[in-house]
């Protein structure tokens, strides 16, 4: 393994961390808070001599990824909000015909145009699977830059081993600011995709879609894509719990929010309050087991989020009404301050 | 005995869910020969469209795989950037590449990625029942366009092929059509200079293809034929447009 630290923003970490995972052909449109990493990308990928395409559209884009996907090649696209929208036809697709596939959500505010503030508003459809059909993605959401690039890496393996598109969710603070990164490069997978198309050369032709006319034929499918999800939802739950043990009241935070939310944990046991701080790494699968193992010895959640309230639907759902759960949200790219948290921990009367 | 004529080895020995008259199989026939012509069939990667050629991967006998509604040319954009080794041809509708995946085409060919596309132009969106579609001619009835298209509400039949000769990333483009022997031959050649130029690196090349319907254009194959030779072949005509 060769180690080095690098001061980069989280839109590069992203971009060298798939170019460190074996990523051949990125494509991407411009917009704003994650152009960093397209523009990364456009040097990185052509001095490794792979693939880079400044797309027409978000739509052409995920196409693209499922064009070098289908062929075995490790592909990824990036966006932000309201271009997340328009990959989500193609989401689909790759979710329907179990293609491997990275996407980058750098979120911002919506609805509609929105702005180009941190946001966690994409919540829903990213973990919701967000296209048409029944199907999940698999979704990280970082909460550092170092996180960030390790995540990256991750998602790009998870998406093999599933065969599944996978998606790392930030938000634009993280996309835009530095911080130190150890660059690792992993050893590549070497395993073939035997079902990759490569040219019908001494085996039969691969077909690879998501059409399924026969009666009975996608309800088969969709149970078998559902086992897959199932083993995910068993073995790939990853969460950060501080101080939960002891804690009267956990928060519940991840990636940007997660980090303020660290704070006022941090000042509130100073004040001998018994606060923990419940990080989901991975938003899908949530770590409902772990809420809910929790939620039988705490006595209340607050769910901080830049958002109205939409992990805290999940929360609520792992609680099943054993504990109280409090929304403290800040949407359209407000960003709540340690201190709104720590009063919010507070006003959660229990 | 010399073994004259067979089915190509690029096509499978299965029957197709095609209409009567339909030229989507004439068009899958001269593809998959071309295919074995050229001796590529071992390097080919087939995308088929959203579309009554959908199934196409259920009739060639090599990888084949679906793209989203109109994203053919972005999925082989992908592929070849990855795979520049391997032969990519899309197979496209006149709905699917000239309404809905109207950019991914222009993109595509202004770039010049060196794929074949191989375009179908029936007239109507056959898989869906015989909607009007951006190349249905003026007065035409579909039902969408029950008492025939109306330039003021419905617009122009989209010339896509004209629009997209104009572009640098363009090496050739050829509109034919499959309605006689001497048509389909003709068509097979222009097929087959599409791949070609794949094989030796030209760039961006595209077949037009007038061809029948006659389910969703409710006539007689008899008729159907006449109609492209009257007036599909008027507005659209036959030829090398652009190489
Ligand atoms: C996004 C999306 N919109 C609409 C459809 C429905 N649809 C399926 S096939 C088709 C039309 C295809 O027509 P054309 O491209 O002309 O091909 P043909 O069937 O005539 O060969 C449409 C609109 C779809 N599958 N996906």
């Amino acid at each position: 393994m060769n180690r080095k630290l690098q001061l980069m923003t989280g839109n590069e970490a992203i971009g060298e961390a798939a170019v460190c995972a074996g990523c051949k052909l990125y494509a991407g449109y411009p917009i704003t808070p994650q152009n960093e990493l397209t523009a990364y990308m456009s040097k990185r990928m052509t001095e490794e001599g792979r693939a880079f395409i400044q797309s027409e559209s978000e739509l052409a884009a995920i196409s693209m990824v499922f064009g070098a996907s289908v062929t075995g090649e490790r592909s990824m696209t990036s966006s932000s909000s309201p271009g997340i929208s328009l990959k989500q036809e193609g989401i689909s697709y790759l979710a329907g015909c179990r293609l491997p596939s990275v996407i980058i959500n750098i979120m911002r505010g919506g609805p509609g145009l929105g702005n180009i503030a941190p946001s966690q508003a994409d919540y829903f459809q990213a973990t919701r699977g967000g296209g048409h059909g029944d199907y999940r993605v698999i979704v990280l959401g970082p909460a550092s830059v170092q996180e960030a690039f390790d995540l990256t890496v991750d998602s790009f393996n998870l998406a093999d081993k599933y065969r599944m598109p996978a998606m790392v969710l930030a938000d634009g603070l993280l996309g835009q600011m530095m911080e130190p990164v150890s660059v690792t490069r992993y050893p590549l997978p070497k395993a073939k995709k035997s079902w990759a198309l490569t040219g019908a050369k001494n085996r039969k032709p691969n077909v690879i879609k998501s059409l399924f006319l026969r009666p009975g034929a996608l309800e088969e499918y969709n149970i078998e894509l559902q086992k897959t999800y199932d083993e995910i939802k068993k073995k790939e739950v990853r969460f950060e719990a501080l101080y939960c043990d002891d804690a009267e009241i956990i928060i519940v935070a991840y990636g940007t929010t997660s980090r303020i939310a660290r704070a006022a944990v941090k000042n509130l046991r100073k004040k001998k309050k018994r606060v923990g701080l419940l990080r989901p790494i991975t938003l899908w699968p949530f770590p409902e087991e772990a809420i809910a193992k929790y939620a039988k010895k705490t006595k209340g959640f607050l769910v901080a989020e830049q958002s109205m309230g939409q992990m805290v639907e999940d929360v609520k759902l792992a609680v099943a009404g054993s504990a109280k759960v409090r929304l403290y949200g800040r949407p359209g790219g407000g960003i709540p301050t340690d201190e709104e948290i720590e009063k919010e921990v507070l006003r959660l009367k229990i | 005995m010399k073994k004259i004529f067979q089915r190509p080895e690029s096509l499978q020995n299965v029957v197709t869910h095609y209409c009567a008259g339909c030229g989507h199989g004439i068009i899958h026939r001269l593809v998959a020969e071309v295919i074995d012509e050229l001796k590529v069939r071992e390097k080919v990667i087939g995308i088929a469209p959203v579309g009554c050629a959908v199934l196409a991967y259920d009739y060639w006998n090599f990888d084949v795989t679906e793209a989203a509604h109109g994203r053919c040319p972005a999925v082989a954009t992908g592929m070849k950037r990855v795979h520049p080794e391997n032969i990519i041809f899309t197979y496209q509708g006149d709905g699917d590449l000239a309404a809905i995946g109207t950019a991914e085409i222009v993109h595509a060919a202004n770039r010049s990625e060196n794929i074949t596309v191989i375009f179908v132009n029936n007239g109507v969106y056959g898989m869906t029942g015989g909607q009007m579609a951006p190349t249905t001619l003026i007065g035409q009835k579909t039902s969408t366009s029950a008492l025939g298209r109306d330039v003021v509400r419905d617009g122009y039949p989209l010339k896509i092929s004209e629009m997209l000769s104009v572009l640098d990333g363009v090496k050739y483009i050829e509109r034919r059509a499959v309605y006689s022997p001497t048509e389909v031959i003709k068509a097979k050649k222009a097929i087959r200079k599409a791949f070609e130029n794949q094989i030796n690196g030209v760039g961006f090349s595209m077949v037009e293809i007038l061809a029948m319907c006659p389910t969703y254009t409710k006539r007689s194959l008899k008729a159907s034929i006449d109609w492209i030779k009257e007036y599909a072949s008027k507005y659209f005509p036959l030829g090398v447009i652009k190489g």
